[in-house]
């Protein structure tokens, strides 16, 4: 699933444009980064609903394309220009976390399924 | 190619025409297309027509049926004048408005909307899903745009792939008894503004050198999550230093308290003592010695109350 279909499906507004336009094929959504970071994986979209730099840091770090905001919590300008230093992509959407991931989950978009603790590939 | 189509003309100008016409096959017409745009319900008057024009700066306005959002005509600029030569700006729109309409799929490739724009003349074509319901506009314009776009995504693509060739092999370039490079970070107490950007560097110089993804990915978690912990946990911020070998990556992080009072403790998931701050910044939950063990090859951690500790990272290098 790409960017302007994830957009269409959860009703949302796409913020940065990812450097490129890489096929996400699962989504993890978590307010904690360390989760993230534990399960996170190239073409993973995140969900969250935090707004601070960190988390394009998270992805940064752990080759996430696409971040997914959740609940219409718009990122701080910073946020979006270390976004586009990096080439992540940002997402916005209006509906809750559970929402959003349901309208996802509903259009296809794979979960990780069952997670042990840790689990990092 | 089988048809010289104006666009292509003008726009090929610097470009192999080839590569263009191929583009307009792979891309879908709503990757292009301008969604969400605005409708009109039937009953509306040509003078409403032109306010909206002039404010949204439209040349032309799909019209729709409120209960169904039917696609019933369209109203465009030409339109508009008709009624302003006719002086019947109170008429309602479905005098004035096309019912004949030039459509397009938006799942079908962008080439033959294309070929009914240039065919038939049309500005711009309707835009409507299998079931018939509207989805947007096609003007040539967002073609153009759309075309650009996709060429610009495939010439970063492009650049990336050969910067990644050109450092295939792990420090191939470098030729010594003993090679090692070393970086050195400092790290400020609280500062989750500028937090991860050791990692990041580290990251990027990894990249640059040749690890392969993977070993990035893994060096990069586990250095973060090591960086978070001088952010959060010490009394004046530490050292990160990573030492960079052919066969093996050493990650340091180094700070001078409050230290560990049980190591062991702190290395179990789930334990935490971070502050408030922390945790609204999304950490805090127990889980960055056990993510950075995990991804590491080996971690070690020594540690004195009041003295300080040091988290030491080995990663080894893979041949590829």
């Amino acid at each position: 699933m790409r960017i302007n279909e994830i957009a269409t499906i959860v009703d949302g507004e796409v913020l940065v444009s990812p450097s490129v336009d890489i096929e996400v094929e699962y989504a993890f959504a978590a307010d904690l980064m360390s989760d993230i970071l534990a399960f996170a994986r190239p073409q993973l979209l995140m969900l969250t609903g935090l707004i601070n730099p960190q988390t394009i840091r998270t992805a940064e770090m752990s080759d996430i394309p696409l971040i997914l905001f959740v609940r219409g919590k718009r990122p701080p300008e910073l946020l979006l220009t270390m976004a586009q230093e990096t080439g992540v992509g940002i997402l916005l959407s209006d509906y809750s976390m559970y929402e959003t991931s349901g309208l996802l989950y509903q259009a296809g978009l794979a979960g990780l399924g069952k997670l042990s603790m840790v689990q990092q590939q | 190619m089988s048809q010289n189509f104006s666009l292509f003309a003008r726009m090929g100008k610097d470009l192999p025409l080839s590569i263009l016409h191929e583009l307009t096959y792979e891309i879908q017409v709503s990757e292009v297309m301008t969604a969400n745009i605005s409708t009109l319900p039937p009953t509306t008057l040509m003078r409403a027509v032109k306010d909206m024009m002039r404010d949204q700066r439209v040349s032309g306005i799909p019209i729709v049926s409120p209960e169904h959002q039917e696609l019933l005509g369209l109203v465009s600029v030409e339109d508009l004048i008709r009624a302003l030569e006719q002086e019947r700006l109170d008429a309602p729109v479905t005098e004035f408005m096309a019912t004949d309409l030039a459509t397009a799929l938006d799942e079908e490739p962008v080439v033959e909307a294309l070929k009914r724009i240039e065919t038939a003349g049309f500005g711009r074509l309707i835009v409507v899903d299998k079931l018939g319901n509207l989805t947007g506009i096609l003007t040539k314009g967002d073609i153009m745009a759309g075309l650009l776009q996709t060429l610009e995504k495939a010439y970063r693509k492009i650049e990336q792939l050969q910067q990644q060739e050109q450092s295939h092999h792990f420090f191939q370039a470098l030729n010594s008894d003993e090679t090692s490079l070393t970086l050195r970070y400092r790290v400020q107490v609280g500062d989750f503004i500028k937090g991860g950007h050791a990692s990041s560097s580290i990251k990027k110089a990894l990249q640059q050198i040749g690890a392969t993804p993977q070993l990035a990915r893994r060096v990069a978690i586990a250095t973060y999550e090591i960086e978070i912990n001088l952010i959060i946990h010490t009394l004046n911020g530490g050292h990160i230093v990573a030492r960079i070998q052919p066969e093996q990556i050493t990650i340091v992080a180094h700070d001078d308290g409050p230290g560990i009072a049980d190591v062991a403790l702190a290395r179990q998931p789930g334990f935490s003592t971070a502050s408030q701050k922390a945790r609204e910044m999304g950490f805090g939950a127990g889980m960055g010695l056990v993510n950075a063990e995990h991804c590491a090859d080996a971690l070690h951690v020594w540690s004195a109350v009041n003295t300080g500790t040091r988290v030491e990272m080995i990663f080894n290098v893979t041949p590829q």
